[in-house]
């Protein structure tokens, strides 16, 4: 199996670790990803706001390069990303006017896009395309007595209807489960960390923040699994700030979904970017399988 | 708050001509229509997990643009507050696309220069552009150092030792790399502000169906 691989710009910088531990998983399971060469920024939430046109045009480059290849298969893990470019072919798929100005200014650029790029989240693919039968055989470590919390995040299982349910999505707990973790009761699995609030208001996002810490702490999680850099940012670096303004105690590591899964491939701890993680993950891991 | 007494169905003229920018910038989302479907069941304010920061609530924005004061509404937290988790647009029973709606908003707000100075979301979402525009991908260092400087530079300060933190576990980059196909970036720029220019000063006369459900309809016709 090949796919495309959009990386996105958060993962070049604080989300590393998600960079590093996708390829390393992918790997492991013998499929290859190639990065698209030369991509740009999606846009995410914020081009949006100053400038819808512009941001499905920046946003459809992307699209356009990767309709070169044969693939037309995109894996994008970044959250925002996902959602972007999603919406980029659904908006140009379901405004005629849009299409025109898009097309238009492509081609103005030397850039054709045909809609025919299928953008995919890497859990979508590990699910639906690997399937977790072939990835529990790839296991050499069972998850048992892991308890995770798997948390999505809002943006890759909305607004679109994605590869899960849009509420209470079950792919990631699917997948730890069968590797032998059991996924702790935890509600707000689909809930806002926030995002970009908690650079423009911190204040209504710490307290979102907070409540997510809190139920996993109340029901026992080792650590949060997450599937997406901002979330993993808000809910990781900002916990000592949660802390001294709820006067909590949260010390709960936030890894990438792809980090927990990688262990139990067997991947090294360096391989999956955990020594790069602010929090450290201490799970008990069940023994090596031969 | 309470506004002056009107005829019935008569808008000012400031607000007719926030009326027309808006549903411009509605005409581009797909099923944006849809607004004429509220029922005011409240879900979305009641999905909304942000709801509680807001000065008025998502179903209060639909109902206020429905009463021609939009310019309440943008002069409203809300539009800024919303952090796109889509909740609202998935929930709503009747497909209102109100995170879109929402964008819709905040890009007429923002041509009209309605926010408040050095605001944050448009500090933040400015100085995101101007890099993508630049480099071709954003950089976080960046973005934040820009947006601290402009906003609040103490801030910066106090976010040093998490940033110091990010940076010994090599989760920092220093220095950001412009993408080869920045010149393909600056041609799509180019290409769209062509678009949009020249943009005529148009005269918006007054038009009974502006007020309520029908403006929508009439301006996607």
């Amino acid at each position: 199996m090949e796919y495309l691989y959009y990386p996105g710009c958060s993962l070049e910088t604080a989300g590393k670790p998600y960079d590093a531990s996708l390829r390393a998983v992918f790997a492991a399971l013998g499929v290859r990803l190639i990065e698209l060469e030369d991509w740009n920024c999606c846009g995410a939430t914020m081009y949006m706001s100053v400038d819808e046109t512009t941001s499905l045009a920046v946003s459809a480059r992307n699209l356009a390069l990767a309709a070169r290849d044969a693939k037309r298969e995109l894996v994008a893990p970044c959250s925002a990303c996902y959602t972007v470019l999603l919406k980029t072919n659904r908006f140009l798929r379901e405004s005629p006017e849009l299409r025109e100005k898009v097309d238009h200014i492509l081609s103005e650029a030397g850039l054709r896009y045909d809609l025919s790029v299928a953008v995919r989240h890497p859990l979508d693919v590990l699910v639906n395309d690997v399937g977790l039968e072939a990835v529990a055989q790839a296991a050499r470590r069972s998850l048992e007595g892991v308890v995770v919390a798997p948390y999505y995040g809002c943006q890759i299982v909305r607004p679109e209807r994605g590869f899960d349910h849009r509420e209470f999505p079950g792919a990631m707990d699917r997948l730890f489960e069968r590797l032998g973790a059991r996924s702790a009761y935890f509600p707000p699995k689909t809930r806002c960390c926030g995002g970009m609030l908690m650079t423009t208001f911190p204040e209504v996002c710490l307290q979102l923040v907070k409540e997510l810490l809190e139920c996993a702490a109340e029901n026992q999680a080792h650590c949060l699994a997450t599937t997406c850099p901002m979330c993993q940012m808000n809910l990781e670096a900002y916990q000592p700030r949660v802390n001294a303004r709820f006067r909590t105690a949260f010390q709960i590591p936030v890894v990438y979904f792809t980090q927990l899964l990688g262990l139990a491939l067997g991947c090294s701890e360096q391989e999956l970017g955990l020594h790069r993680n602010l929090i450290p993950l201490r799970v008990p891991l069940g023994a090596a399988r031969a | 708050m309470h506004t002056e007494a009107r005829i019935p169905g008569l808008l000012p003229a400031s607000e007719r001509e926030l009326r027309h920018t808006f549903l411009e910038q509605a005409r581009l989302v797909p099923g944006a229509e849809r607004i004429t479907r509220c029922l005011q069941c409240g879900t979305c304010t009641g999905s909304c997990p942000v709801s509680y920061a807001m000065d008025i609530p998502p179903r209060m924005v639909i109902a206020l643009f429905r009463a021609g004061e939009i310019g309440r509404i943008l002069r409203s937290r809300t539009i800024w507050i919303c952090a796109s988790c889509y909740m609202c647009t998935t929930r709503c029973p009747q497909g209102i696309k109100i995170t879109d709606l929402l964008y819709a908003l905040k890009r007429t707000a923002l041509e009209a220069k309605l926010y408040p100075h050095r605001f944050p979301v448009y500090v933040l979402s400015e100085s995101f552009v101007s890099l993508v525009n630049r480099y071709g991908r954003n950089h976080e260092m960046l973005l934040l150092v820009r947006y601290y400087l402009r906003r609040d530079p103490l801030a910066l300060l106090r976010l040093l030792p998490l940033g110091w933190k990010l940076f010994r576990a090599g989760r920092v980059s220093l220095l950001p790399r412009r993408i080869r196909g920045v010149a393909a970036i600056r041609q799509i720029l180019g290409a769209s502000r062509a678009l949009e220019l020249p943009r005529p000063k148009e005269e918006v006369a007054y038009d009974k169906t502006m007020v309520g459900y029908a403006a929508v309809e009439k301006a996607r016709t």
